[in-house]
Parts: structure tokens; C-alpha cells; sequence
């Protein structure tokens, strides 16, 4: 696998490409073939950089130094001093203050760059998914081998004082959790890794498992050293074959290197981890209806208590941790808790990986530290709404907040999110513009809790079928005020009453669309109007 | 219509042969029959009745929990489907970047609504939760095979590769 220490990025948009930034680009590639540096460095191109003057601009990382404006002649003495000496090149450093702070996400921003300071996929892309031996090239196992050095209590305590809170939705304490199955006394304990993730809109597990899937290894590994556990199974969802099929490479390579099993690398520590593949089921995220369906039933969550960490799996005290609240636990083994905190908030340290989803210019997965504003998601990462203005984000797939423009900035943060009455989520970030229509959007959250709802308990099963059907009614013109009554009603009734997290946070949206989209739910029901023109009202 | 278009019904001794062949490679116990389920699924394209009773009758596991584990899970299907499986996500990211138009168009396409399948056989329509490739979004999976970005008028021709 190739690597570069350096990567350059020219901007190349129309504004630059007519003060010849095309060939500002060819002088790099010319100059870094002549000094023999085309297998260390990278040169590529930004193709939008917003409203900055003193185009063509050129960044060089790792160091983040902006140089702008360049011109083609300028190249070759950059080219020697920065990318062949090592120095920069302070008179063609950008020297107007606007500029940069335009573009301050690239240089002052810490920890959202690019190229620096991803923790959670700190190896996709990079290493090879197929090769432990390309792992092992990457600093691979040295957390693992850094936990045996020292007692399980320890890497606890080390967990616990980094502050790592779960990544699957609900961020409860990483460490808090571990020390409660630690402590719980059983002969058999189990550590599990939750990657059924189904949240509409979120794929980082996914990613994270078809590119690093060795870290997952390694992480439940020092999970099973520290809660004293010889047995793992990782649950995957059905629907992700490759990530099934690159688990599966991954473990057994594993095994063949002596770093599962019996004795793993002559140490005297036993693990061994089982792959459980999903068979379509949503529900099957939350975590006691992963052990149904691990233990081969119907995916229908037990009630809690007894939570998992006292009896779990077959009723042993069980671990179960989100694949990216995993992903974390490497990094802060082999950097410490303190390093750990310097990301982020102090209540969530940290980063978050978020898809980016929806009206935005551009779509994807970003990493980033925690506290960061849906407003520079947008902006920054989003390159921007596509189409009209914002008007509403819905985070965490279904089971999140759907948050008005009016909340845009507002930390990103688990606790920041709580305060102003929405939720974080799994990590999506599905933005929408005024094109669409809040009584839409909702029934087709409300369309998915009742598919996906496992029928268990009363107040879910008949409460989502029910905000479905009203919905949809309000939708084809039919609504009544007594509908709006009666939605408020089932909202606090499915938060309330309902066994597990999917009917808890069904009402959720409802919620927010009486708080903050009142009006528009209103229209459609006193006026018969859609206002966005987007529900067929007949 | 060509006589091996549609998927072959197994036998009930193709079905007995195909189960204990499976259970030799795994255990008969009751962690182990989401893992058959999903096998014979594999096999057959999904799970006739007479499968559920053969499981039963060779694992020892009740058959009504056999039925009710089976009935539960999206990818372990009870009834018989056509040649090719199509799979709308109705998820909202893929909702807001086209979902809602090309849900319509797909129902004109292929002269179906959600759960039926076409009477030449060759076609099943569902519609599922989020596939989890919602940067492509919309998406449709048909066979498992995922094509994205899709509009009204770019289905007809990824529907026309599919005989």
C-alpha cells in the first residue's frame, strides 16, 4: 500500500483556473518529478473553495501551510524549500487576514483537518482490510500488546478517565459500562460488538468495518482483557456483505497469527470471537434484542433491568460497545486519557463521524471533533445547501432529533444537544432545504417505526401504527385539529410507555414538528394547503 | 415464457438432504438456527414450510418457534419469490433526494405495488429500511446488487438488464 508524507491541494475552481491554476498544477507535478518526489507526495485538486480572493491557492499538509496567491513560476522554488528542504516559503505565504479567515477550517480550526487527528478511521483508506501483516505495518496490536503490560483494572481506569461515551446513539459512558461488567462477578462473561447498524442515513460502522476491521479486533481484544471475558461475537448486520466477508478475513487471520485463540501471542490470555450475521431486522440494534437473535430467536428486547452488564448474553454479564465507540479504544490505550480529552468538549471528548446526507453540494463521512456546529458541517463539509435554504436537519437516523435551522448553532455535543431537547444520534446528518415538507418527512419516520417496530409491547406497535395513520390522513387533506391533540398525545404515550429505545424515541420527531413547525402541520389541516406543494392533499 | 424461468420448488428429499447437510457442518442447538435459516436461504431463495417442518424435525427445536423466528427477519423469506428481487429503500435520506419520484415511477415500471410479485414471475417489489449506501441515495437493490443515484428516467434502463 502507498503512502505520501505530503499532500498537496491546489484549488482549481473557475475563479483560479483563470489565473492559471492549471498551470500552477502542471509546474507542481513537473517540479516534484524532477526532485524524484512523486512516490512521497500527493497532488490533487479543490474543485469549489468558496467566495476567497488571491486564487489559485495551494495547501500543503501535513502542516497546513496555505500559500496563495501562486503563480506557474513560483512552483519550482516552492517545490524545493517546502516539499525537498523541508522549510517554508514565508513571501508567498497567504498574507491577507480575510483569506484566512475564510478558510480558517484548513489552518486554525485544530483538529479538522483532513489529513489530521482522525482517531475513529485513523486506518481506512490506508491500510490494507485484507492483510494483517499491512496492520501490524501501522502501528496495528501495539494497544493490545501496550493492555498486557498492564493490570485489567488499569485499562478501565485509562477508558473511564478519558471520558469516551458510547457512539451508538445514546452515549452512556464507555467506561462506566466496563467497570460495571468487570465488577459484576460471573465465570463466564461475554464482550460484544453491536454493528447492526440500521439507522436510515448512517453507514460509518459499515465503513469502519470494510476498512480497519483488524482495530475492531484489537479493541475487543483489550475489552475482554479488561472485564476478564474469553468470548466475543460480533453482530453484523445481514445486509453488509462485505463488511461480513472482511470481518471474516480479518478474524481469521487473526487466529492463523496466533492473535485469537488460546494463549494469544504466549501471554497466558484466552479469546476467541464469533461472527453472528444480522437477518434484517432494525430492531435487532437495540442491545438485548441482539442477544434474542445471537441466542436464536425473535429479535424482541428484554425488559431492563437486569441490564446486559449483569446479565446478559445466556444471562452472563456482557459488554456490548458500538463498532465506533470501539474504534476509539486503541488510539486512547496506546495515547492515554489526556490526549484523548483534547478533542473535543470537555462533557464529550472526542470525535464524532457523521454522514453527511441529503440537499447538500456534497455528501459523505466526515470526522470530527465533538462541538462542532451544524453550520460549519453544512458550510464546511457540506460545501454548502443544494438548492434553496435550509430548513431542517434530522440527526441519528430515525431515532434522532429533527433540528430547525434556528437550533443550527448550537454544539454538536451530547449534552449541549440535550439541553436545547433534541438528540444527537447515531451520527447522520440528514440536511433538508425548504423544498421539503415537515408532515412528509415525518410520516416517513413514522412509516419506518412502524415497519420496523418488533410488535412486542401495546403502546409501540398500536402508538406507531397510529401516528402513521394520522399522518398520512393529514397528508391526503383529511386532518383534523383533534389530530394535532391526539399526535401529542401518542408522542408522550410511546416516549412513556413503551418497552425499549425504538418506541421511546418514536414520538420524537412529532415532538419537534410541534415545536417548531407548528404552523406548517397547521396549514395543512385549517387551509388544506401543503405550503411546500410536496403532499398530495387529495 | 421459458420453462426454467421460474425458480425450481425443491423436493421434499432435496430439502431433507440440503438440511442435514447443513446441520452436519453446524450445531443442532437453538443459537445455531438463525445460521440455518439463512443457508437455506441461499439455497432455495427462501423458506417453504415443508423446510421449517424438515428444521424442526431434525433440530428438535419447536416448529412454532421455528415459524416465529423465520416470520420475524426481513432476509429469511417464508413465501416463494420471482427471479429478481427488487428492494426500494423508503428511508428518509433517500426520500428527500428523489425517493418520492422514483417510488412512482418504479410502481408504473413494473405494474406492481409493494409486496407482490409479476405473474411471468420475474420480478419481486418490496420495499425495505435503509440500505446503509444513502450517499447514493436513491437507491434500489435488486438481487442484492445496489444502483444508486437513480432517477425516473435512468430506471427503465436498469430494469431492461435484468432478463
Amino acid at each position: 500500500m502507498k503512502t505520501v508524507r505530503s499532500m498537496v491541494l491546489i484549488s482549481n475552481d473557475p475563479k483560479s483556473k483563470a489565473n492559471a491554476s492549471q498551470e500552477v498544477i502542471a509546474a507542481f507535478k513537473l517540479a516534484i518529478k524532477n526532485l524524484e518526489l512523486t512516490d512521497e507526495v500527493a497532488v490533487s485538486t479543490i474543485p469549489e473553495i468558496g467566495t476567497v480572493r488571491n486564487l489559485p491557492l495551494v495547501v500543503i499538509f501535513p502542516e497546513a501551510t496555505v500559500y496563495a496567491p501562486v503563480k506557474p513560476e513560483d512552483v519550482p522554488h516552492l517545490v524545493e524549500e517546502h516539499l525537498f528542504k523541508g522549510r517554508e516559503v514565508p513571501n508567498l505565504k497567504v498574507k491577507d487576514p480575510d483569506t484566512l479567515r475564510k478558510i480558517a477550517w484548513l489552518t486554525q480550526r485544530k483538529g479538522t483537518l483532513p489529513a489530521e487527528n482522525r482517531i475513529v478511521l485513523r486506518n481506512v483508506g490506508i491500510v490494507d482490510p485484507e492483510s494483517i501483516d499491512d496492520f501490524f505495518a501501522y502501528e496495528g496490536g501495539q494497544a493490545f500488546a501496550t493492555a498486557l503490560q498492564m493490570t485489567p483494572e488499569l485499562v478501565v481506569e485509562i477508558i473511564k478517565a478519558s471520558g469516551l461515551r458510547g457512539r451508538g446513539g445514546a452515549g452512556f459512558p464507555a467506561g462506566i459500562k466496563w467497570d460495571s461488567v468487570r465488577k459484576t462477578p460471573g465465570k463466564k462473561k461475554y464482550v460484544i460488538c453491536n454493528a447492526d447498524e440500521s439507522e436510515p442515513g448512517t453507514f460509518k460502522d459499515r465503513v469502519i468495518m470494510e476498512g480497519d476491521p483488524f482495530s475492531i479486533i484489537e479493541a475487543m481484544l483489550i475489552a475482554a482483557y479488561a472485564i476478564g471475558s474469553d468470548e466475543g461475537y460480533i453482530y453484523i448486520r445481514g445486509e453488509y456483505q462485505l463488511a461480513l466477508d472482511r470481518v471474516q478475513i480479518a478474524i481469521q487471520q487473526a487466529r492463523e497469527y496466533g492473535g485469537l485463540g488460546k494463549n494469544i501471542f504466549g501471554s497466558g490470555f484466552d479469546f476467541d470471537i464469533h461472527i453472528h450475521a444480522g437477518a434484517g431486522a432494525y430492531i435487532c440494534g437495540e442491545e438485548t434484542a441482539l442477544l434474542e437473535s445471537i441466542e436464536g430467536g425473535r429479535g424482541e428486547p428484554r425488559v431492563k433491568p437486569p441490564y446486559p452488564t449483569t446479565s446478559g448474553l445466556w444471562g452472563m454479564p456482557t459488554l456490548i460497545n458500538n463498532v465506533e465507540t470501539f474504534a476509539n479504544i486503541p488510539p486512547i490505550v496506546l495515547n492515554g486519557a489526556q490526549w484523548f480529552k483534547s478533542f473535543g468538549t470537555p462533557s464529550s471528548p472526542g470525535t464524532k463521524v457523521y454522514t453527511i446526507l441529503g440537499n447538500v453540494n456534497n455528501t459523505g463521512l466526515i470526522e470530527v471533533p465533538m462541538g462542532i456546529t451544524l453550520r460549519e458541517v453544512i458550510n464546511i463539509y457540506g460545501k454548502g445547501i443544494k438548492g434553496g435554504q435550509f430548513k431542517f436537519a434530522q440527526t441519528g437516523g430515525s431515532s434522532g432529533s429533527i433540528i430547525p435551522a434556528s437550533l443550527q448553532d448550537t454544539p454538536m455535543d451530547f449534552d449541549s444537544y440535550r439541553k436545547v431537547g433534541v438528540a444527537l444520534g447515531s451520527g447522520a446528518l440528514l440536511i433538508c432545504n425548504d423544498s421539503n415538507c415537515i408532515v412528509d418527512s415525518v410520516r416517513v419516520l413514522a412509516r419506518f417505526f412502524q415497519e420496523e417496530c418488533c410488535g412486542k409491547c401495546v403502546p409501540c406497535r398500536v402508538g406507531t401504527d397510529q401516528v402513521w395513520k394520522i399522518l398520512t390522513n393529514i397528508s391526503e387533506g383529511r386532518g383534523t385539529m383533534e389530530d394535532i391533540a391526539h399526535l401529542e398525545w401518542l408522542s408522550k404515550g410511546l416516549e412513556d410507555f413503551s418497552n425499549c429505545g425504538l418506541g421511546q424515541t418514536a414520538g420524537a420527531p412529532i415532538k419537534n414538528m410541534l415545536d417548531h413547525f407548528r404552523a406548517e402541520l397547521e396549514a395543512h389541516i385549517k387551509l388544506s394547503v401543503c405550503p411546500t406543494g410536496v403532499c398530495p392533499m387529495s | 415464457m421459458e420453462e426454467n424461468a421460474i425458480p425450481s420448488i425443491p423436493t421434499i428429499d432435496e430439502l431433507k438432504q440440503e438440511i442435514s447437510l447443513i446441520l452436519q457442518e453446524t450445531k443442532k442447538d437453538r443459537e445455531s438456527l438463525i445460521p440455518i435459516l439463512h443457508k437455506l436461504t441461499q439455497r432455495f431463495g427462501y423458506i417453504s414450510s415443508q423446510a421449517l417442518y424438515e428444521i424442526s424435525a431434525q433440530t428438535s427445536i419447536p416448529l412454532a418457534e421455528v415459524f416465529s423466528v423465520a416470520t420475524f427477519y426481513r432476509m429469511l423469506p417464508t413465501q416463494q419469490r420471482g427471479r429478481h428481487v427488487i428492494l426500494f429503500c423508503e428511508s428518509l435520506p433517500c426520500h428527500v433526494v428523489g425517493g418520492r419520484e422514483l417510488f412512482q415511477a418504479l410502481k408504473a415500471e413494473l405494474q406492481l405495488e409493494p409486496g407482490e410479485t409479476s405473474k411471468d414471475q420475474k420480478w419481486t417489489f418490496l420495499t425495505t429500511s435503509c440500505l446503509g449506501v444513502c450517499n447514493f441515495g436513491p437507491v434500489i437493490s435488486i438481487d442484492g446488487n445496489i444502483h444508486g443515484h437513480l432517477t425516473p428516467e435512468s430506471l427503465p434502463e436498469i430494469l431492461n438488464k435484468y432478463e
